[in-house]
């Protein structure tokens, strides 16, 4: 579980997140939805560590890491498993040096153990035969697919996902979302997505929180949105898909 | 202020690239990659720049004595010591700086630009030190190798051009490059190598790690680090001559 306690973070004189607090729970595709430049992808960043939050903290199963240090805090970077938005695979490196990367960085595996390891992966997210190709010979559903074969090739406690969807098409957007769910229940991991595509949303969302103008107006279960009550989450719908609402 | 506030950024990133590697086994493979990639691929265009200046130096040193009473063998002693001193170390570097700066910097900036850098923290591992070491280090090593490659064929490059031109013969060329030699000045010439590694590849690095935007940023990074690559080594290359000398 991640709980994050009264975060506010701004760049210069423009408050990007004002006193936001939420949880993201164990074993759930938890999201975090909004506008655009409603503040979310900054929310995901400072739980990550890729910004520092200005006052408030993020707590890892109740470990602080707001107040951390740097050595500390790798402790817990290593439990956690991230897919971006452009999947940021290292385009020096072929699909089996990506995904085997935090492997010989941080286990002591072999390296028959961790082409073990990487086969295992690849085969999870249904990739196979492409060990050897580069990131730029795949397509966008394939470069999603090998960055969560590299986020899950530790078994990571947590799994933030920016944007898993964005350049896809819908057939392959749907295929992505039901792999990161079967993979939350499957390890029993603490999933993030941030994303605006609302057919996830309402297709997977366990636990959804709303952000709005760098604050949280709402969170709940998919089923509850349309009993929420909150205007400015129904214009949000509204604006998506309106059969939701 | 702003120099202040760049030098010091400067400084906190050459402190978080010179600690300790995560993994010692790791850093020494991409040692061996920077290794050849700079030294290897830098040794065509240092070759055909360094003969040429050779044998360009002793055609305008032979058109400026032309007086009866000076004897030709000082030619070789322009052209042998003008080399060792100045011409290899210094303008190798700075084609160099225009080579490989440019290059760490694209590299390095379109990392950060794709989120590949930010892949490399959430990991838990000091990207700073993870791209940068392995590159200044190498540089460090191979650029003097590359400098006492260029004295040679510098020398080289003279002395053919003064045979095949009819200006000296070898014997008196050598005889007038042996009269002045010094072992100092060849220490002089690796010591200023190491110090424009450094400058070349700590400034690009830095542009490069701190690009922000996309491939407009990336070029003008790109750009910036030969710049100012450049007129550090020329900064550089006056205070050591002022030290050393």
């Amino acid at each position: 579980m991640i709980e994050v306690k009264n975060v506010s973070k701004a760049f210069g004189e423009k408050k990007v997140l004002e006193d936001v607090s939420a949880t993201f729970l164990k074993g759930k595709t938890n999201f975090i939805i909004g506008a655009s430049g409603s503040g979310k992808s900054v929310m995901m960043k400072c739980m990550v560590g890729l910004e520092e939050v200005d006052s408030g903290s993020i707590l890892y199963e109740g470990r602080d890491f707001t107040h951390m240090g740097y050595e500390e805090r790798k402790d817990i970077r290593k439990e956690i498993g991230m897919l971006f938005q452009g999947t940021a695979l290292f385009d020096s490196l072929t699909v089996q040096e990506n995904v085997e990367f935090p492997l010989k960085m941080f286990s002591s595996m072999s390296s028959a153990e961790r082409l073990d390891r990487v086969n295992t992966c690849l085969q999870r997210v249904n990739l196979q035969n492409v060990n050897q190709l580069y990131p730029s010979s795949l397509s966008g559903g394939m470069k999603k697919r090998v960055g969560i074969a590299r986020a899950i090739s530790l078994n990571p406690s947590y799994l933030f996902c920016d944007e898993p969807n964005s350049g896809l098409d819908p057939l392959t957007s749907r295929v992505i979302d039901e792999l990161i769910k079967e993979i939350t229940e499957e390890y029993n991991i603490t999933t993030i997505i941030n994303t605006h595509d609302m057919k996830s949303v309402f297709d997977m969302g366990e636990n959804i929180v709303f952000i709005w103008k760098g604050k949280k107006w709402w969170d709940g279960h998919r089923k509850q949105i349309r009993t929420s009550g909150n205007e400015e989450l129904y214009d949000f719908m509204k604006a998506y898909d309106i059969e939701y609402v | 202020m702003t120099f202040f506030y760049v030098f010091g950024k400067y400084l906190l990133f050459m402190k978080d690239a010179f600690s300790k590697p995560e993994k010692f086994r790791i850093f020494r493979e991409r040692l061996m990659q920077e290794m050849y990639s700079i030294g290897v691929g830098s040794l065509g265009i240092v070759a055909i720049i360094s003969l040429f200046i050779g044998a360009v130096t002793t055609v305008q040193t032979a058109y400026q004595l032309v007086s009866g009473l000076v004897s030709r063998t000082i030619i070789g002693t322009i052209v042998s010591e003008s080399t060792i001193l100045e011409l290899a170390p210094t303008i190798t570097s700075l084609v160099l700086a225009g080579k490989i700066g440019s290059s760490i910097a694209g590299e390095i900036g379109t990392m950060r630009v794709t989120e590949q850098i930010d892949a490399l923290e959430i990991m838990g591992i000091n990207s700073a030190n993870f791209l940068v070491l392995p590159k200044v280090v190498a540089s460090m090593i191979m650029i003097p190798m590359l400098i006492i490659i260029s004295i040679f064929l510098g020398i080289s490059g003279g002395l053919l051009a003064g045979k095949f031109s009819g200006i000296l013969p070898i014997e008196e060329f050598m005889k007038g490059a042996r009269s002045s030699f010094q072992g100092y000045t060849v220490f002089f010439a690796c010591t200023k190598a190491v110090t424009f590694a450094y400058i070349i590849t700590s400034v690009s690095a830095f542009q490069g790690y701190f690009t922000h935007g996309g491939a407009l940023e990336v070029g003008q990074s790109s750009t910036k680090a030969v710049v100012y690559s450049a007129v550090l080594i020329l900064f550089a290359d006056y205070v050591l001559a002022q030290l050393m000398l």
